[in-house]
């Protein structure tokens, strides 16, 4: 269910700090987020090309994950240039391609093609594990710190025991069709489901009490930034600056 | 001289709704005792353990750990660190995401600073000829490393006696015999829970069962080992 193709490697990415990359990360993508004119859009498309490209992300593998987004993307290239008003670009018989709503799309597009592949290069090229020991040395709530490393943990097995369920039920001649018996085989299916996570977890709990469990949470794991670190840092701030400066600047003088 | 380490007097315990599993139940483990416990599935061998931890409340009883009664919860806590419990489903146990973090865990929660835990955790792991998984996502362990790292992260707490709930159910040969000799090598008092006669009869010096919600100890039948001779055929096979 995790697999994680980019979380190892070795290329210069992969060897900053952790916390740097989760930090860089989020700024990058609300600055991106927040910005409207094409030239700081592109820019930064070929900004996260290039980070992807640093961090030697196999294309194949990220197209895989960006097809996903495009399929919410070419709902909106539907939507918005039909919805969005006049002056229209060109008429289709009685309907109208908004100008506005072309350009709306794009941006949308631009900006979600960029975060995403910036994200994938910064964030997806560590192991859930370190991103959750990152989390919590940057002071983020203890509480979704752990709620996301045990979800990851036990998510799995959750799903085995989905899968495990799935088999029985078929392995006794279950075809899920239209009618009553299949909403309730169902039911049963995602209600033994909730009742055994509950199960699992009173016995999780109990096992870390038997540990000497007492409500806190300890992480091991000392992240020690680097030169290549301090240098990547820096130069991602003055890029992230620069597309601020490409967006808001024009405002300013 | 012998002295207890837990002692159970009386105990009755029943699941709400249902006739009671455990009635009267009378139970010592002294020191250097290494006691088997085989009985039936459902006749609440489990649950034993989990009422000597503070898991669950017996409906009554008394609970005697080194000597002193147990009550609270705040007592279970002082119990906790110096009896070690090894769940029958290794990934009950294993929560954390990498073995050397679910070692570490239990010495962490006793007060270790983060060197000493770590340290504590390598010298675990090292004695157990674990140390070349101590970067692996627990999850993404085999059944056996599973067991292996479990049984680390509670010996981590250097505690005086363990309760094993099945350890070696479910497990191949090798690491049966992994198991078996890290428990024969380690100086410590522990009540195991097994269907493996031959493991019990290796690795325990007293056998009981439970019966009717009562501890039965059987004397007549003890366990022994004996020869016997047939061909040797090409499929593998297993004596017990």
């Amino acid at each position: 269910m995790f697999d994680e193709p980019f979380a190892t490697g070795r290329s210069f990415i992969h060897r900053i700090d952790p916390r740097h990359r989760i930090v860089i990360a989020v700024v990058y993508s609300f600055v991106v987020a927040l910005t409207d004119r094409f030239a700081p859009l592109t820019g930064a498309l070929i900004v996260s090309l290039a980070l992807a490209a640093l961090a030697r992300l196999r294309p194949a593998a990220v197209w895989r994950r960006l097809k996903v987004v495009f399929g919410f993307l070419a709902l909106i290239w539907i939507v918005l240039p039909l919805t969005t008003g006049t002056p229209f670009l060109a008429r289709i018989g009685p309907m109208g391609i908004s100008t506005a709503g072309v350009l709306l799309a794009a941006r949308i597009s631009l900006k979600t093609t960029a975060i995403l592949i910036e994200f994938t290069a910064l964030v997806a090229t560590m192991p859930l594990a370190t991103l959750g020991h990152a989390l919590g040395q940057i002071k983020m709530p203890e509480k979704l710190v752990y709620l996301v490393l045990m979800t990851y943990r036990y998510i799995h097995l959750l799903e085995n025991e989905y899968q495990r369920t799935v088999r029985a039920i078929r392995l006794r001649g279950f075809l899920p069709g239209t009618n009553m018996h299949t909403y309730k085989t169902y039911a049963y299916l995602i209600g033994m489901l909730f009742v055994r996570s509950v199960a699992r977890a009173e016995r999780i709990e109990w096992a870390m009490r038997c540990r000497g469990f007492r409500g806190r949470f300890y992480h091991l794991v000392d992240f020690v930034p680097t030169p290549a670190t301090w240098i990547f840092s820096a130069m991602m701030g003055i890029i992230i600056f620069w597309i601020a400066i490409l967006e808001w600047g024009p405002h300013l003088w | 001289m012998t002295k207890p380490i837990i002692q159970l007097e009386n105990i009755s315990f029943a699941f709400p709704g249902r006739q009671p599993i455990l009635n009267g139940l009378d139970l010592t483990l002294n020191w250097g005792d290494r006691a088997g416990l085989i009985a039936p599935n459902g006749s609440g061998k489990t649950t034993l353990f989990h009422l000597v931890m503070g898991l669950i409340k017996p409906t009554s009883g008394i609970i005697r750990i080194f000597g002193k009664r147990i009550l609270a919860e705040k007592d279970f806590r002082v119990v906790r660190r110096r009896i070690g419990l090894l769940f029958q489903d290794s990934d009950d146990q294993l929560f954390s995401p990498t073995v050397l973090d679910d070692v570490a865990f239990g010495p962490l929660n006793l007060g270790k600073n983060k060197e000493e835990a770590i340290a504590i955790a390598e010298e675990t792991l090292t004695s157990l000829n674990l140390t070349d998984i101590r970067n692996r996502i627990t999850f993404k362990l085999s059944g056996g490393e599973k067991r292996l790292v479990a049984l680390a992260t509670v010996l981590a707490m250097k505690p005086d006696a363990l309760l094993l709930d099945e350890p070696v159910t479910g497990l191949d040969r090798d690491t049966r015999h992994r198991i078996e000799s890290i428990l024969r090598e380690l100086d410590i008092s522990y009540i195991m829970i097994s269907h493996n006669m031959d493991f019990l009869s290796q690795l325990t010096t007293r056998i009981f069962s439970l019966e009717n919600g009562k501890i039965t100890v059987d004397d007549t039948a003890a366990l022994h080992p004996h020869f016997h001779l047939h061909s040797h055929g090409t499929h593998p096979h297993e004596h017990k």
